[in-house]
């Protein structure tokens, strides 16, 4: 069956959307992460415009970090006053990324910027995880209790000025690394159409040295008004949000993550963990060849002033 | 009504085929005594809506010669182009280099506004009705449409290059459509000429415009203005985003709120 996108101008098959929507779902709800970062490279291998893909993928994740968000409210790990200083800095980091994304679309190097940014962070983030799996593998192999690294009590971080208390995750931290860390994720979330909690989450307990009981509720806390932004200034200013598309990939979405959630508590992790690192990996190398292999036609048209 | 004045004008001509058919053999190509031959055009409706979904159509357009030379008609010395051309709009074009391995749009010209769409339908080849000048200076098919370079980035001695992608682009992703065999002579100086809508037409006021050649000169035009109007859901989703972006946006947040509020209820497990 297949189903007219207006904004994207173009005709899919319902089905592998709601697919694409329902297995990206799964896999964060499995593993607890937003989502975004696949959903928009799937999508532009569909062929969905970029621009549209960031966008609409933007929207996407507001639907999934609420229903997130919200778990994390009634169990109480949910930070409001640390999330919304992350917030303040996520707002001005989403504006500044919206006009860098309106900016890079009149200079025609938009989607190659998307691409490009893509690349690396796939490749980074697959990495990682693939290196932190494997080792877990390996020491599960060898019999060994699984150690979690045990961060420092303070790092430079600490010593900034304009502290501030957060009664809920029992830390006194100055809001200037919270604000930085929120606007480097509301760039991203303008120009890539991600949440951004993968990166948050790290960032937060590794470099900030959050509680993390916290870190997952209070980064999807923020991520809802960031992403929620975004989408609304992308509406505004390039006409890019597709909510046909939204609406299909938010529904198989949502359950999707249902299910993910479910078989995540039961499996074992790192065979899991694994097999994700490697699905990133494979994205991200896929998007790399097209940056490498010859086009099909050198030239590309654009209507209207972009 | 317009049918009924082209019969007219096809009685008329019988009854004077024979006169000028000898009177022409002997001055081939100068008749000033003859009145000018004109072209009409008619559709059926100033206005066609078409579901925004839909894949692509034919639109019928009517036409007749007034004051034909019928042994010219008779031998098909008389050639008919009909086109519809979209509404205008500015466009850019870019060229892609390998840069450090990686292809990267490097140069680009903008154009001027030009049609975003062109339909083409006529009575054989091109290059069988006229000669190229003679196309280029009625500004009859795609490659006489008028490019206007506007602004350059670093491309300014590949112009012709960059006009010739940007038709091949239209080509090949159906806006740009010719069909060398859309008009056929129904009766005698009566024609249908059938051009192909493509599914991504774009809505707006289109030019509907009719070029009557004889024996490889121009002799006579006509267009017609008709409004594309496209309708459907996906059109009003469409028109919401250009028209009230703000209230769009907010829109799509608020489905996303209710969507994701709505999951985490219904999977509720207490």
């Amino acid at each position: 069956m297949t189903i007219y996108l207006p904004i994207a101008e173009l005709s899919v098959n319902v089905f592998i959307i709601l697919g694409m929507g329902a297995a990206v779902g799964f896999l964060s709800g499995m593993f607890g992460v937003g989502g975004g970062f696949l959903i928009t490279p799937l999508l532009i291998f569909y062929n969905v415009p970029p621009v549209v893909a960031v966008a609409t993928g933007a929207n996407q994740v507001v639907a999934s970090s609420l229903s997130g968000a919200i778990t994390h409210f009634r169990r109480g790990t949910l930070d409001m006053k640390l999330g919304t200083v992350l917030l303040l800095g996520g707002l001005v980091g989403a504006s500044v990324g919206v006009w860098i994304f309106s900016w890079l679309r009149r200079l025609g190097q938009l989607d190659l910027t998307i691409s490009l940014l893509y690349v690396i962070l796939l490749g980074i983030i697959g990495s990682l995880m693939l290196m932190e799996s494997l080792s877990a593998m390996r020491k599960a192999a060898r019999n060994q209790p699984a150690t979690l690294k045990r961060p420092g009590q303070h790092n430079w971080i600490h010593g900034l000025p304009f502290k501030m208390r957060f009664k809920k995750s029992r830390i006194y931290l100055s809001v200037l690394p919270l604000l930085l860390l929120g606007f480097v994720i509301g760039v991203l979330t303008s120009i890539m159409g991600v949440g951004g909690g993968f990166i948050m989450v790290p960032a937060m307990i590794y470099l900030l040295r959050i509680p993390t009981n916290v870190v997952v509720g209070t980064s999807q806390f923020q991520i809802i008004f960031t992403t929620a932004y975004a989408t609304i200034v992308q509406a505004a200013t390039n006409y890019s949000v597709d909510v046909v598309l939204a609406f299909i990939l938010m529904i198989a979405g949502v359950i999707g993550a249902q299910y993910g959630l479910r078989v995540g508590q039961k499996l074992r992790g790192e065979q899991l963990r694994a097999l994700l690192a490697l699905l990133v990996l494979a994205v991200g190398v896929r998007l790399a060849v097209e940056l490498i292999v010859t086009p099909k036609d050198i030239y590309s048209i654009a209507v209207g002033g972009f | 009504m317009f049918r009924r004045r082209a019969f007219a004008a096809l009685f008329a001509l019988s009854s004077l085929s024979v006169l000028p058919a000898a009177a022409q053999s002997l001055v081939p190509f100068q008749m000033p005594d003859s009145p000018k031959e004109t072209i009409e055009i008619g559709t059926s409706t100033s206005e066609i809506a078409i579901a925004s979904d839909f894949r692509g159509a034919d639109l019928t357009v009517f036409g007749a010669l007034g004051n034909p030379d019928a042994l010219l008609l008779a031998i098909g010395q008389y050639d008919v182009i009909v086109t519809l051309e979209g509404p205008a709009a500015p466009a850019t074009v870019r060229r892609k280099e390998r840069v450090l391995g990686v292809w990267v749009n490097t140069q680009s010209i903008g154009f001027a506004p030009a049609p975003e769409s062109y339909s083409l339908a006529s009575t054989r080849a091109l290059d069988a009705i006229a000669k190229p000048q003679v196309l280029a200076e009625v500004g009859a098919g795609f490659s006489n449409m008028p490019l206007t370079p506007t602004d350059f980035a670093g491309a300014a001695s590949r112009l012709g290059e960059f006009r010739d992608a940007f038709r091949r682009l239209k080509e090949t992703n159906g806006l740009f459509q010719r069909d060398t065999n859309g008009v056929r002579f129904v009766a005698s100086n009566l024609f249908r000429a059938t051009l192909r809508l493509p599914a991504n037409i774009p809505d707006g006021v289109h030019t509907v415009k009719a070029y009557l050649f004889k024996s490889g000169t121009y002799v006579a035009g006509r267009t017609l203005p008709l409004r594309v109007v496209k309708t459907g859901l996906e059109q009003t989703i469409t028109d919401a985003a250009h028209q009230q972006p703000y209230l769009y946006g907010i829109f799509c947040v608020l489905l996303a709120v209710v969507t994701g509020w709505g999951a985490s209820v219904a999977f509720r497990k207490d």
